[in-house]
């Protein structure tokens, strides 16, 4: 059991993740974890302003049970497979992050300093959060795809807008983590 | 079965991405970094792999579950979108440290917190779709 109750290497994770893809092309589907925003948007009425929200939602149901799933795979993950749940980062990385204010990067999944309700409850925390999901929400939608509709399904099909697209996410990361993040902590 | 089946493939997803520390803030800090080899390992290993099983769904002309064809839907031509639209998504990946699938992952794992990056995301997609026709695509 301790091969899985440790972090699983890179080379498990990525056979595992084209298994997730074969499955939903063999369902009929595709592999896309961000279609279900828009979905959500419908349900929630955004039709009313957008012909873009304009759709049977209900097509896109198995869309919603698989983020479903999502939620209760990270529940069983981090509550009964897991022994450690620490991240053995590089020590470049560290030292990095500790330079910004960042006490005991690795020791959590996700920062104190961005996640941990003293900062979610400040105006600047907060505002991170938000902007950040926006960027998220706005560019997946308008590139047409994330990491699992271009990157792992759009270039699994050789497709060249997805190589633009990650490209893209390549870009904006790469100027959020050395220009932006050091200037915000 | 007919949605059950998603469910399944949902839960195993939200474990793979889970145990392989995916969903870190700080892994993916780590490999806009280029200091670790794993997110690299990861993703490059999914697509060559990935590459292989759609060539051969396409090749063999295989059927989906419910019999019917399996089709693959080339993207949209285009540079504006993905270039424009793909640099917007990294800025947002690389400060909340999560794109759309893992944050739901962390909302089961107790980082309730990502209920408003998720929030905020809807309404990121809900912006887009107000100002889509005025965006170069």
């Amino acid at each position: 059991m301790d091969f899985i109750l440790a972090p699983w290497p890179w080379y498990v994770a990525g056979p595992l993740i084209v298994l997730i893809m074969f499955l939903l092309t063999y369902f009929g589907k595709n592999f896309g974890m961000s279609s279900n925003l828009r979905t959500m948007c419908t349900i929630g009425g955004a039709g009313k302003f957008s012909d873009f929200f304009k759709f049977d939602w209900k097509s896109q149901q198995w869309n919603l049970i698989v983020v479903a799933g999502a939620v209760i795979g990270g529940f069983i993950a981090a509550n009964f497979l897991t022994a450690d749940p620490t991240v053995d980062l590089n020590p470049k990385t560290v030292a990095a992050l500790q330079e910004m204010g960042f006490q005991n990067p690795g020791s959590s999944y996700v920062p104190a300093e961005i996640y941990g309700w003293e900062a979610v409850l400040s105006a600047k925390g907060l505002l991170i959060l938000i902007i950040g999901g926006f960027l998220v929400g706005f560019g997946a939608r308008y590139a047409g795809g994330c990491t699992s509709g271009h990157a792992i399904s759009g270039l699994s099909n050789l497709q060249i807008p997805s190589l633009i697209a990650v490209i893209g996410f390549f870009i904006g990361g790469l100027i959020m983590t050395h220009l932006i993040l050091p200037i915000i902590f | 079965m007919k949605h059950l089946k998603f469910l399944f493939v949902g839960i195993f997803f939200g474990i793979v991405m889970y145990k392989a520390q995916t969903v870190s803030w700080f892994r993916i800090y780590e490999m806009f970094r280029f200091e670790s080899f794993h997110m690299y390992g990861i993703i490059g290993s999914a697509v060559t792999l990935g590459i292989i099983v759609i060539q051969l769904v396409k090749r063999s002309k295989m059927k989906s579950i419910e019999g019917r064809e399996i089709d693959i839907a080339p993207k949209d031509k285009g540079i504006a979108r993905y270039l424009i639209g793909g640099t917007i998504f990294g800025l947002g990946w690389a400060l909340a440290g999560a794109c759309p699938g893992p944050m739901y992952v962390l909302i089961g794992a107790g980082a309730m917190s990502m209920g408003i990056v998720i929030i905020a995301a809807m309404f990121g997609t809900f912006v887009y779709g107000l100002v889509k026709n005025k965006l170069p695509h």
